[in-house]
């Protein structure tokens, strides 16, 4: 039946505000939300006002002089701080990206964070990632081969390996698939512009040999079309990928295979 | 989650429907198909707009004229039925919520194909 009330912790309260140490002159204010899961209590957006004048340019630089100089109970994941290993993906100034790469004079007044869309919060920046990583591993994201074993490396050529440029570069942080409002609603069974972007990577590799079956496994109402070239995935995708098209580029398969 | 149960088995789920492509190619088709018809229909009926009523019948009742108006409609009916389903399986989570209103949408989309085309056939056919 339909809902009428807000799951818990949907309400999200106002926080404290930690000022920034005194004498600073460049400052820029950083609300970020908040959640502790052993505390009980609401979310909350607190506020730290961060001296720029000994900060670095980009919103983690910012998170991290956050950490280590005011907040050290703030969390948040965060790895390679150059935009390859897709750690540091959550909400900044109303768009999912990563924080490493998004500059903090970007963003027009108050710098706003919060985690990815549509996630389970574990806490503070930190979602559950557990359901997108079971639907990328359902995609069988390996090479799946059933000629003999050749014994030197698989061969391709030069316009075979180009067709992988725009899908290798993914780095599955899931900043499309959790700006996307059909994988909001229908995460659990819909695979989302990510795992549908890394599953044609697969499909168009001309040494794999399982395409036939990786496109069994989608032709379904949700594992693929539940997309609706709403867009939204190749707007927010930070390394400028686009996941819509990967995923017409299956339909379109779909289509011709069936003659 | 306390079912003990492994993400990967929630992923894989009852498997792969092995459909989807149909529907989505007919919804595309149909939609296709919409644009003449519909110019079709619009502009018939501005251009008959203001006559009277014994014009009407004659203008429908041209085999060319109710042949399109038949296709018109059962087109758009087969159309709206595709699209409502897009839209219940977008929104409507509970599974016996789901076959009752996909019931309802099927029945109703049927019923109005039927009563067009029966209003069409009797008028060209001279009713």
């Amino acid at each position: 039946m339909a809902e009428f009330s807000l799951p818990a912790n949907s309400k999200i309260g106002k926080g404290k505000t930690v000022k920034a140490a005194e004498g600073a002159k460049n400052i820029r204010k950083f609300q970020v939300y908040r959640w502790n899961p052993d505390d009980g209590e609401n979310p909350r957006m607190d506020t730290y006002e961060v001296d720029m004048d000994s900060c670095g340019p980009m919103v983690l630089d910012a998170l991290i002089k956050i950490k280590n100089e005011m907040d050290s109970t703030l969390t948040f994941r965060r790895s390679c701080r150059e935009g390859v290993c897709g750690s540091c993906a959550m909400n900044i100034d109303g768009k999912n990206t990563l924080a490493c790469t998004r500059a903090i004079e970007d963003v027009k007044g108050d710098v706003k964070i919060t985690p990815l869309p549509h996630l389970e919060v574990v806490k503070d920046l930190v979602p559950d990632l557990t359901n997108f990583y079971a639907q990328y591993a359902s995609i069988k994201p390996w090479m799946q081969t059933q000629s003999t074993t050749p014994e030197k490396e698989r061969l391709q050529s030069v316009e075979d390996r180009e067709k992988l440029d725009g899908l290798y570069e993914c780095i599955l942080c899931a900043c499309c698939s959790t700006s996307c409002p059909s994988y909001w609603w229908n995460g659990d069974k819909y695979l989302g512009p990510a795992i549908l972007l890394q599953a044609y990577r697969w499909i168009i590799d001309s040494r794999d040999e399982a395409t036939g079956d990786r496109l069994d496994n989608l032709e379904d109402p949700f594992r693929l079309y539940r997309c609706h070239t709403i867009m939204n995935c190749a707007n927010a995708c930070p390394k400028g990928l686009n996941p819509a098209k990967a995923i017409a580029e299956i339909k379109k398969m779909m289509v011709e295979r069936k003659g | 989650m306390s079912d003990f149960k492994a993400p990967l088995a929630k992923v894989r789920g009852l498997g792969s429907a092995k459909e989807g492509t149909h529907h989505w190619w007919v919804q595309r088709m149909s939609g296709v198909a919409n644009i003449p018809l519909t110019l079709f229909v619009v502009t018939s009926f501005i251009g008959n707009a203001g006559k009277p009523y014994a014009d009407w019948v004659a203008w429908l009742q041209q085999p060319l004229v109710a042949v399109l108006m038949l296709l018109f409609v059962l087109n758009v009916t087969w159309h709206l039925r595709l699209g409502l389903q897009v839209f219940v399986e977008d929104y409507v989570h509970t599974k016996m919520n789901k076959i009752i209103v996909m019931t309802a949408i099927t029945f109703g989309t049927v019923l109005l194909a039927a009563l067009g085309a029966f209003s069409i056939l009797k008028i060209a056919f001279g009713g």
